[in-house]
């Protein structure tokens, strides 16, 4: 079966999604479907199940029922190739506390094979606006440097990117760092990737975003 | 009608068992070397094989868990690892009566002993392992995994203990040869192997009603599916 | 754009293996403490059995084992500790890296740090037991090799499962220590014929022994890892 994505797929496909853990469910039947290239405003209070959302479409975790699409590929069963094409910009940053912004970034190019990983790591870095040669260990970084830093690494993997998947990326960010936010999902945007942005700043996201899904105790809802 | 199976084979186990202990205490003639403290193989055996039997069923539930999630297979797994630690555990412990009054010793490092002990403490891992797990999806591939790398070191122990102790003296285990005796052990074997089916079919049934308890039905769906499955449905 | 070579199986286990040991690097504290925990064990062990030195150059083999395994517990919690703190184990997952690179690397990195423990306690049981090496360095060597990568692969299997469940600490040597005896038993036996000689010729038994331990573990380990981290 040709596993190549169509290129007029959706960028996403949920079709009766639902996740429990335990006795608890965290989604509980959503049906949505976003275009290639669009971008999707996701809200909801505390617990509604927006980050829980946002790992499924990643293949961090596996639904419990229900089934997810990104750009024609199953997240269960085309795993390994779907998280080539989607990125997570999440709560944990993802990095290693005791080596530098510069050597994690080059792991990360080095696992994906990026040709001249070490340069590559660098003028991202420079780009999101932290210091490389300062040779500091992410422990001693703060908050949003660790932010700017978890962006840099998402940034590694375009062009192949199709979709990348932001909880709540403007968090511990201070004003220059969410300028710099919103000019990389403009930029995504124009490159055709679709965005699913997750935030509690509705104005922002609503500039951003043009589709909107909106979440109560795992369904979909009116805002 | 299953509930009624299973109240017959306890019945059959219960009266296989008094037989077998008539056969074993009375009907068989004692040892000609160690007379009546013989007798206690009569239980001691079928008590060993009935654990190794439940490690092998708990060995093929985690294989057939990783390949297909079925938590059926999940729930068997843990019923056998339990009644199989019951099985060894007793079966220990009749070892241990058996060898204090023929080799004056509670324990020994003989290499049966040695293994059987070494597996005990081996699944005890195993159930202390569901026990500090709470995702049941994730328990479940977690025992999985450690049950089929405890299984697979199984003869991996016995070669090693059996190479350790052969630099010493060698114990030597009983031998029956007499008709009578074989057919004592061969008896209580099957009204072990009774009871054992009878333990193990009742412990997955309240394994299964624990998975029911701790996992929520799926949400008022139209075509949400009846049952325990723990697999997504595919577009 | 340059075209993308996404790593093999050994190189990109060879990447996360690099990665590890750059980060035992950084917190070289931690392994200096590794260090004297295993040297502390070693200690008590001599004052557990009393001044006898003749028990203490024939139990030699079984006390450098034991130093090392309970050493490897730190060194194994540690190595998925790391892992944890940022969920980068789902971050390498997610990239995406093939999860047996991720074995292979993180398995190869313990036993890595368990050799190179064990050579610095060479020369100390040297010191404090009297022990000689009737057999030659290269016997030890082979021996120490092996008998830490047996214990690496299945702790490190373990280790991603422990360290996910309550009472980690605890749950590890559970599971690890039965498995463990027929490597124990093997690398205490060959260690002891390498300090007092080998009349009768049983080393290469207890290395095949220790061979096959071997194969089998990272087998499955290298099967049984991808279960064990996806969710």
């Amino acid at each position: 079966m040709d596993e190549t994505p169509a290129a007029s797929a959706p960028a996403i496909e949920l079709r009766a999604l639902s996740k429990r853990f335990g006795r608890h469910w965290a989604l509980a039947g959503v049906d949505y479907t976003l275009a290639r290239g669009d971008s999707l405003l996701l809200t909801g209070p505390n617990g509604s199940g927006k980050t829980t959302l946002l790992r499924l479409i990643a293949t961090a975790i596996s639904p419990s029922f229900g089934a997810i699409r990104v750009a024609g590929l199953d997240a269960v069963r085309d795993r390994e190739e779907l998280r080539r094409r989607t990125g997570l910009l999440s709560h944990s940053s993802f990095l290693y506390e005791d080596l530098t912004g510069e050597q994690n970034l080059v792991l990360a190019a080095r696992l994906l094979g990026i040709p001249d990983a070490q340069n590559s790591a660098r003028s991202l870095l420079e780009r999101v606006g932290l210091d490389w040669r300062s040779g500091r260990p992410v422990r001693q970084f703060s908050a949003g440097m660790r932010k700017r830093a978890a962006i840099a690494k998402l940034l590694l993997k375009p062009p192949a990117l199709v979709l990348a998947l932001l909880d709540e990326p403007f968090g511990e960010l201070d004003p220059s760092g969410i300028a710099l936010m919103e000019r990389l999902i403009a930029e995504l945007l124009a490159n055709g990737v679709a965005i699913v942005l997750a935030t509690h700043m509705v104005d922002q996201g609503r500039a951003l975003c043009r589709q909107r899904l909106h979440l109560q105790e795992g369904r979909v809802a009116s805002p | 009608m299953a509930q009624r199976t299973r109240q017959g084979l306890f019945a059959l186990a219960v009266a296989m068992l008094a037989i077998g202990a008539w056969l074993g205490l009375s009907w068989a003639p004692p040892d000609r070397e160690m007379g009546d403290v013989q007798r206690i193989m009569y239980v001691h055996v079928p008590s060993m094989w009935m654990a190794l039997l439940a490690m092998t069923l708990n060995f093929a539930c985690s294989i057939g868990y990783l390949l297909k999630k079925s938590w059926a297979f999940d729930s068997l797994a843990e019923a056998s690892a339990e009644v199989g630690m019951l099985f060894g555990a007793v079966g220990l412990a009749l070892g241990s009566i058996w060898a204090r009054p023929t080799w004056g010793v509670w324990w020994t490092w003989d290499p049966r002993l040695t293994t059987a002990a070494i597996l005990l403490v081996a699944y005890a891992g195993y159930l202390a392992l569901r026990r500090f797990v709470e995702d049941p999806e994730r328990r479940a591939v977690w025992a999985a995994v450690t049950g089929i790398v405890a299984f697979v070191d199984v003869p991996l122990i016995w070669y090693s203990v059996q190479w350790w102790r052969s630099i010493h003296q060698i114990q030597s285990s009983p031998k029956t040869v007499d008709p009578q005796m074989v057919l004592t052990l061969r008896w209580n074997t099957f009204a072990f192997l009774a009871l054992g089916i009878f333990f193990i079919w009742s412990r997955y049934r309240v394994a299964q009603s624990e998975r029911r308890h701790e996992l929520a039905a799926p949400p008022t769906l139209p075509s949400a599916p009846q049952g325990l499955t723990a697999s997504g449905v595919r577009l | 754009m340059n075209a993308r070579h996404p790593p093999g199986l050994l190189e990109g286990a060879f990447l996360i293996l690099r990665k590890d040991l750059l980060i035992e690097w950084h917190t070289r504290a931690r392994l200096n403490a590794l260090l004297f925990f295993a040297l502390a064990t070693l200690l008590i062990f001599s004052f557990a059995l009393g001044p006898d030195t003749k028990l203490l150059e024939q139990n030699a083999g079984g006390y450098l084992w034991l130093a090392i395994l309970f050493a490897s517990l730190m060194a194994l919690g540690e190595s998925f500790r790391v892992e944890r703190e940022n969920a980068s184990l789902d971050g390498l997952r997610l990239l995406p890296v093939n999860p047996r690179a991720v074995f292979l690397g993180k398995a190869l990195g313990n036993a890595a740090i368990l050799f190179g423990l064990s050579l610095v306690l060479i020369p100390v049981m040297v010191g404090l037991f009297g022990v000689s090496l009737a057999l030659g360095l290269g016997s030890l060597g082979l021996i120490l090799v092996l008998g830490c990568l047996a214990i690496s692969a299945p702790g490190t299997l373990y280790s991603a499962i422990a360290s996910n469940a309550r009472a980690r600490d605890v749950l590890l040597p559970l599971l690890l220590f039965p498995l463990i005896i027929p490597a124990l038993l093997a690398a205490v036996k060959a260690t002891s014929l390498v300090f007092q000689g080998d009349p009768m010729s049983q080393l290469n038994s207890w290395l095949l022994l220790l061979g096959g331990f071997n194969l089998t573990y990272w087998g499955l380990g290298v099967a049984l890892f991808p279960q064990v981290i996806e969710e």
